[in-house]
């Protein structure tokens, strides 16, 4: 395929896996974070850790819009799905992520509830019109790359006066998390982070300004890179040697698609139709300040959180006597890079793709399904290799 | 007896209740497209002469949408794919039968189609269906048609194929491009919005396998990659026989539209299903020499040598990726859903 194969060529990505290798000082670590899920399933996918020197640490952030999601805003969708009359539209993605109770929407579909998968928030809007005697709620989820398709279908509904369609909205905002991640530094564990790849597809939207407060506030370097193999090795280069010459910056590597202030029409209808929230929960991380948006009180007649408030009122009150994840789970600590999936005690044992429990399991960009899926040789070859030194 | 009306007709409660409706159903429609001595009997089931060899028998039902697709429809997939698990034994295929659940309001005339592409799938590969059922459900009850068939066919002497008999060091090949059915499939459903001028890889594998299995006896595994694509079939393999397995991402034959398809849908074409390809497994010594004779059958062409079995206690099946790295191709979770972002 014309420029995709470009960015996935071996012998490129052995010359690059050279210079860095080159590169890196011995004896030093380099602790660097992807933070979007994207960049997780390039890394595992296109199998990147082999082409990396030991010292090279990626630490799988929490950029991925289904693993963050909590079970309460999930639990809230279900209670949506299974009211009489609704049609509830969401993300393939999204079926799967189980809620409290192990239950998913896939689950409560077989039951009976009408829940579809869209592939673009356009077709609920269609699904409205085709079922006037329905209702229609879109399950919105995501980053900021998901979040101006779901203001132009607001925009639509109000302009075609669609009276049976509203928006669950739960998109979440990048930097935010980033900052949640970087403020988390604590003696009781401190931060082992020294640098971000920065989000590919998200970065295309909000350019790359966002990102200055983190080399400024925190001394942490942002490296944006795409989604391409080649583009995560170049951006992994170019960290080394901001660390090694001792900067701290924003660079590009993403040029051909991110500039510094991003997809200014997309973030003119995002700011018409959508407002901060004050504080919204993250799976794994908590509530994070100011991390989600809202829809605004002009578009409230298609906020689902309003016109099912009543549904939405009294499962909050019912969710607050329900439990949280599992304690064992490791999920927070490999969101913030402290531990490693194999590091859990629930991976590979009670939790799987196929039965997940921790949020970093749920989705194929999450670290720990990530490393179930592509990267569970590498545990079993390390163990071994322990065993044998062991033995020795 | 009335003359049907394929044109404006449509399937209903009584061409299942076994009056007089239904005997009209079987005598304008499946006994005249399937025509074959057994049917011809006319009884409850057909008998059919014993061999001196080993049987296989292989069970399949079929429920796709859309029903019909560019390659195929239906009617042809439910004859290749019981014709290609029976092969997949080492078989020579001999009988098939075929149930239908048929839904009340199906058009007539899609039935007749329907039939009509299952009796010439079944007469190219010379395999006569020999018995078969149909019942009508109520509208809304079923999805316009399900078909059930059911192969029976006798190994070839001196041929032992078997999921659980693959060794260290045997090499794997594929039959030719993969994907191409689950690609196809999914470009015709109307929500995703896209066209291709893919067509679906449904065909009988019978005489590819024949040929194969005659002068290379020694073939340990023979599969048709379908729902789950390679990655399941080999993992399924790898837990069977209790060894690994590596492929190499840059030997494993994808065409460029599929690989287009599955790159902007967030999908793996090593998960997406076949319905016309093989794998097969065989003693490295071999694998050249197979290879050479799979490339000269038409079914075959574009075949190839994608990977070796390896010693693994963990039954792992890995891949090196035409980026120079290695990963996991681990089971299929689920139904592989597409991504975000």
């Amino acid at each position: 395929m014309k420029y995709i194969d470009e960015f996935r060529d071996g012998d490129l990505a052995r010359k690059v896996s050279k210079a860095i290798s080159d590169e890196v000082k011995p004896g030093i670590k380099y602790h660097l974070m992807e933070f979007c899920g994207g960049h997780t399933h390039a890394i595992f996918r296109y199998g990147l850790p082999e082409l990396l020197p030991q010292n090279i640490d990626l630490i799988h952030g929490p950029g991925c819009p289904v693993c963050v999601l909590p079970i309460a805003r999930l639990d809230m969708a279900m209670a949506l799905a299974k009211q009489e009359n609704v049609i509830l539209c969401t993300y393939g993605d999204m079926l799967r992520v189980p809620g409290s109770g192990r239950r998913s929407l896939l689950k409560i579909k077989a039951e009976g509830s009408d829940v579809r998968m869209l592939y673009s928030p356009a077709d609920a809007l269609t699904i409205a019109q085709e079922n006037p005697d329905k209702e229609i709620v879109f399950f919105a989820i995501g980053f900021e790359t998901t979040t101006p398709p779901t203001a132009v279908v607001l925009q639509q509904a109000k302009a075609l006066g669609i009276k049976n369609f509203s928006v669950f909205c739960n998109h979440v905002l990048t930097p935010a998390a980033m900052h949640a991640i970087l403020a988390t530094d604590s003696s009781d564990e401190p931060l082992k982070l020294d640098g971000f790849i920065g989000p590919a597809h998200v970065s295309t939207v909000i350019g790359y300004e966002p990102y200055a407060i983190f080399p400024k506030q925190y001394g942490t370097p942002v490296v944006i890179a795409g989604f391409e193999p080649l583009d995560v090795l170049q951006a992994i280069l170019m960290l080394v040697r901001q660390l090694n010459e001792g900067t701290s910056i924003v660079e590009n590597e993403f040029t051909r698609a991110v500039t510094s202030e991003g997809n200014k029409k997309a973030n003119k209808i995002t700011q018409e139709v959508f407002e901060l929230r004050d504080t919204f929960e993250w799976r794994g991380l908590g509530f994070v300040p100011h991390s989600a948006l809202q829809i605004q009180e002009s578009y409230r007649e298609f906020d689902a959180e309003y016109r099912f408030a009543s549904v939405l009122t009294e499962y909050e009150r019912a969710l607050k006597n329900t439990p949280k994840d599992n304690k064992a789970c490791e999920c927070p600590s490999i969101l913030r890079g402290a531990k490693k999936p194999h590091d859990c005690k629930l991976f590979g044992t009670s939790c799987t793709p196929d039965n997940p429990l921790g949020s970093c399991m749920v989705s194929s960009e999450g670290a720990c399904a990530a490393y179930y899926q592509y990267g569970r040789y590498q545990q079993v070859e390390t163990q071994e290799i322990k065993l044998e030194g062991i033995s020795a | 007896m009335n003359r049907i009306d394929w044109k404006h007709g449509k399937v209903e409660m009584v061409h299942g209740g076994g009056g007089r409706a239904m005997v009209e159903l079987i005598s304008q429609l499946f006994a005249k497209e399937f025509d074959n001595e057994f049917l011809n009997q006319g009884n409850d089931g057909a008998i059919l002469a014993a061999t001196n060899g080993r049987l296989v028998m292989a069970t399949d039902s079929h429920v796709i949408s859309p029903l019909f697709f560019p390659g195929g429809d239906i009617g042809s997939l439910s004859v290749h794919g019981t014709v290609n698990d029976v092969a997949m034994n080492g078989a020579k295929p001999l009988y098939l039968s075929a149930s239908f659940i048929l839904e009340e309001g199906f058009p007539l005339s899609d039935l007749k189609t329907i039939v009509q592409s299952m009796a010439a799938a079944a007469r190219d590969a010379h395999v006569p269906i020999v018995t078969g059922d149909t019942k009508v459900v109520e509208k809304g009850k079923g999805d316009g048609v399900f078909i059930t068939t059911t192969g029976i066919g006798e190994v070839y002497a001196g041929v032992s194929v078997s999921g659980n008999s693959v060794k260290p060091g045997d090499k794997i090949l594929v039959s030719g491009s993969m994907g191409d059915h689950g690609v196809t499939i999914l470009s015709q459903r109307e929500h995703l919005g896209f066209s291709s001028e893919l067509q679906s890889d449904t065909q009988s594998l019978h005489d590819l396998v024949e040929s194969m299995v005659n002068q290379f006896p020694q073939i340990r595994c023979l599969r048709d990659p379908t729902r789950g694509g390679l990655a399941n079939t080999l993992n399924e393999i790898a837990k069977q026989s209790s060894v690994g397995i590596t492929i190499e991402e840059s030997q494993i034959p994808v065409k460029p539209q599929v690989a287009a398809a599955c790159e902007f849908l967030g999908l793996d074409p090593l998960y997406v299903a076949n319905e016309g390809k093989l794998i097969a497994i065989c003693p490295a010594e071999y694998s050249t020499e197979l290879l050479q004779l799979m490339k000269q059958h038409p079914k075959g062409a574009e075949s190839a040598i994608v990977g070796e079995v390896t010693e693994d206690s963990h039954c792992f099946v890995q891949m090196v990726t035409k980026f120079g790295g290695r990963r996991m191709v681990d089971w299929l979770n689920g139904e592989q859903l597409p991504r975000i972002c």
